[in-house]
């Protein structure tokens, strides 16, 4: 399902002399529906910047990221805006939303856009914030006022409001409490059986040993480290 | 008389105008420019339709002038002998004899004929002027069939009052293209406005003339359900007792006392002659006698 | 798919001085695209040749008519501009004294769009006029009062209903939330987001805030001097910018 082959990329800085900071080398790896890779590596090794390129938030310099059909490395941004619509998911450690938006919005949006009815789609942002132990009473409030353990868990639910077929997850169960962290680990096991392929970063090694299948140390594909 | 040009212009500017009046004609509704000349009177006082008479008249003609529907008032009195000066042309009160009609705010009752031509004077002939005052802009909207905004100062009326509160120069469309200003007439004429008579609108101070061939459409604009009415005031003449005519309300007393009357003078004299009595016709013959 | 807008080398001059150069995209139906850029870039300059307002030097602006299919908006006569600028195109300004008839009541400046399309039932046009002001959230009570006594944030909602209300299929926005308050600009940005999402609209939007293009943008373009220096998906071109202006523009920003 996701498929990457080749991958390099630097970081130019125009406004700092030029200075160009190799980022990633000929990097490459695959996951197949229904699997969950882990990505390791030391801090700093490239494990967001891969999991960025993956998402096409982060251009790729040469290589092939293949998600589904589509080539994101060769993509037109419409293609990739419907790539992240109907297919990619992206659970990021922060979370970007309209300041004044009800949670319960947040969450449906993403089955909005794909032009779910709007009954269903509530009803599934409900049982995702309810299972997440988000209380009901903030539901209609902006999430922007949570705290962050409360962001990360509408987060998480907005991600996987969507049976997305490819998810990428950055640390999921970072700041998370024990209920609420088998939670999150639940609903990553029950997106695996469906057939999601899961690319994950996750620190929490006891999370990592029970839901991913294998690992890549992304350490092989930074440029001047050695494995 | 012999200082005169016949009817006071020159006979190449009665040509210009004439040359502005068929075009008007040609195009119904079309506001046509010309070089308005300065008259003997101040503008306001009716330049545009005295040089629209002018370029009109011959010497068989019999003039009518009228202001508010009244045919003694100054603004008529004093057009009507500028005419009988400049033109020796003989005048008239009655709306049947007359051959050419000028007129300020109102269309005569008794219907025109086809050998007659209504002039009106106009102060401001572009229909559009207070809802887009840039000129450049309204001629872009007539030429482009642009009337949204006509519709829109009409439903301020409806928002405001309740109904369409326009009650004088009322927008009508003509002949399905044009949007025009009737001029000042109340809007209990615009049906007149449909008529076998010329009707030509001239406006001295804006330059422009146009004109309502004989029997050409003209639509009031309304909306679907507020449909325009020819409303009037809900009485009858109270000297000639005529239940259709368009009346003034005069002030006689000073306790508040009023009645009303025709303001089609002519007409009210006419239905008088022939018999007809109003509430307070008697009093007033014998006031008279 | 066919693109809504296709821009082909779109140039304009003023004088010997560049407006806008060379700069062509195309946007497909339901994408909304930011354009940034510092005071004098051009965006605005791009945007008023899009629209209409500003006579290009040369270039074409393609529009994909219900009727026609694509169709040079430059080459149309002006009477097929003008209807389209009715119709299936809309534009906000940034003051809402721009866009709107300040002396007309706020239900006729919402019914004055649909009664120039041929609207001519006042209580139809009227409950249109409601329903769009419950839609910017403007209380139903200030249908008949003038826009001079709404506040700026009011009057932008007003004006995007005037825009929306017969429906248009691409909107122009220049600086749509300049000038407002940042609680009256959030609450701008969700109704936009929520609008564009309702009715399928394109939208080409030009501001100089980079936070409010991240949140209504699906794609942007960043000019300097009148020419597109980098264009590409919202999110990459703002967190990793490939152009030495984008990169100084984006660490520009205060961080809030």
């Amino acid at each position: 399902m996701i498929t990457v082959s080749g991958l390099s990329k630097n970081f130019v800085l125009h406004n700092q002399g030029g200075a160009v900071i190799p980022v990633m080398r000929d990097a490459a790896l695959c996951v197949a529906p229904g699997e969950c890779v882990g990505l390791t590596g030391a801090s700093g090794a490239g494990k967001s910047t891969l999991m960025r390129m993956v998402y096409g938030n982060y251009l790729a310099d040469h290589g092939m990221i293949r998600v589904g059909n589509l080539d994101v490395a060769q993509a037109a941004p419409r293609q990739i805006i419907a790539l992240r619509r109907e297919t990619l998911g992206y659970v990021s450690q922060f979370l970007r939303v309209v300041p004044r938006v009800p949670t319960l919005e947040v969450v449906a949006e993403p089955l909005l856009a794909l032009g779910h009815d709007r009954t269903q789609a509530l009803a599934r942002a409900r049982d995702l914030l309810a299972r997440l132990n988000i209380p009901e009473r903030l539901w209609p409030l902006s999430p922007t006022t949570f705290s962050g353990g409360e962001q990360q868990r509408v987060n998480i639910a907005r991600g996987f409001a969507h049976a997305y077929p490819a998810l990428l997850l950055d640390e999921p169960t970072a700041s998370l409490d024990a209920a609420n962290r088998e939670v999150v680990l639940t609903l990553i096991e029950e997106a695996k059986a469906r057939g999601a392929a899961i690319l994950g970063i996750f620190h929490d090694e006891a999370a990592r040993v029970r839901v991913c299948d294998r690992v890549v140390d992304v350490t092989r594909f930074t440029p001047g480290m050695v494995a | 008389m012999t200082e005169y040009t016949f009817a006071y212009l020159d006979e190449q500017t009665k040509r210009m105008i004439r040359r502005a009046i068929l075009k008007a004609l040609a195009v119904p509704g079309y506001q046509v420019p010309f070089a308005s000349r300065e008259m003997p009177m101040p503008y306001g006082w009716g330049t545009g339709g005295v040089q629209v008479s002018a370029a009109c008249l011959v010497p068989e003609d019999r003039l009518k002038v009228i202001d508010q529907g009244a045919d003694d008032t100054t603004n008529a009195v004093s057009i009507r002998r500028f005419f009988e000066k400049t033109a020796g042309v003989a005048t008239t009160t009655r709306t049947a004899e007359a051959t050419l009609i000028q007129t300020r705010h109102r269309i005569p009752e008794a219907p025109l004929t086809r050998d007659q031509i209504l002039v009106y004077q106009v102060p401001i002939p572009e229909p559009l002027r207070f809802l887009e005052p840039r000129e450049t802009e309204t001629r872009k909207m007539h030429s482009l069939e642009e009337y949204g905004l006509v519709h829109v100062k009409l439903y301020e009326d409806i928002a405001r009052h309740g109904q369409i509160a326009t009650s004088y120069a009322y927008p009508v469309k003509v002949e399905g293209r044009y949007v025009m200003d009737p001029s000042p007439i109340p809007k209990f004429d615009n049906p007149k406005l449909e008529s076998a008579a010329i009707q030509l609108f001239g406006a001295g101070r804006e330059q422009r003339i146009y004109a309502l061939p004989p029997y050409c459409q003209v639509v009031s604009l309304d909306f679907e359900d507020h449909p325009f009415e020819a409303s009037k005031a809900d009485h009858i003449c109270d000297l000639c007792g005529s239940a259709t005519s368009y009346l003034d309300e005069v002030i006689v007393d000073d306790a508040g006392g009023r009645m009303f009357v025709c303001s089609d003078t002519d007409y009210c004299e006419t239905r008088r002659a022939a018999g007809h009595r109003g509430r307070l016709a008697a009093t007033e013959e014998e006031h008279f006698a | 798919m066919t693109p809504l807008l296709q821009v082909r080398d779109l140039t304009k001059h003023y004088g010997a001085r560049i407006g806008c150069a060379d700069v062509s995209f195309d946007l497909y139906p339901g994408e909304v695209m930011g354009i940034v850029g510092e005071s004098g870039s051009g965006k605005s300059t791009l945007l008023g040749c899009l629209a209409g307002h500003l006579e290009a030097d040369r270039g074409q602006v393609l529009f994909d008519t219900r009727s026609d299919g694509p169709r040079d908006m430059r080459a149309m006569s002006e009477p097929e501009r003008r209807m389209l600028s009715r119709t299936d195109l809309a534009f906000v300004h940034q003051n809402p004294r721009d866009g709107l008839r300040m002396g007309v009541s706020a239900g006729g400046n919402v019914g004055e769009r649909l009664m120039a399309v041929g609207a001519r039932h006042y209580g139809g046009i009227r409950a249109q006029a409601l329903d769009w002001l419950s839609r910017v959230e403007i209380a139903e009570d200030r249908i008949d009062d003038r826009p001079s006594a709404f506040s700026g944030g009011m009057q932008q909602r007003l004006q995007i209903a005037r825009n929306l209300v017969t429906g248009p299929r691409l909107v122009f926005m220049d600086e749509p939330t300049g000038g407002l308050d940042v609680s009256v600009q959030a609450r701008l940005l969700d109704l936009l987001r929520g609008l564009v999402r309702e009715m399928g609209l394109s939208a080409v939007i030009v501001t100089h805030d980079l936070a409010v293009v991240r949140l209504l943008a699906d794609r942007l373009m960043v000019m300097k001097s009148g020419h597109v220096v980098e264009a590409g998906l919202t999110d990459q071109v703002l967190d990793d910018p490939q152009h030495g202006y984008t990169q100084l523009l984006v660490s520009s920003v205060l961080q809030v």
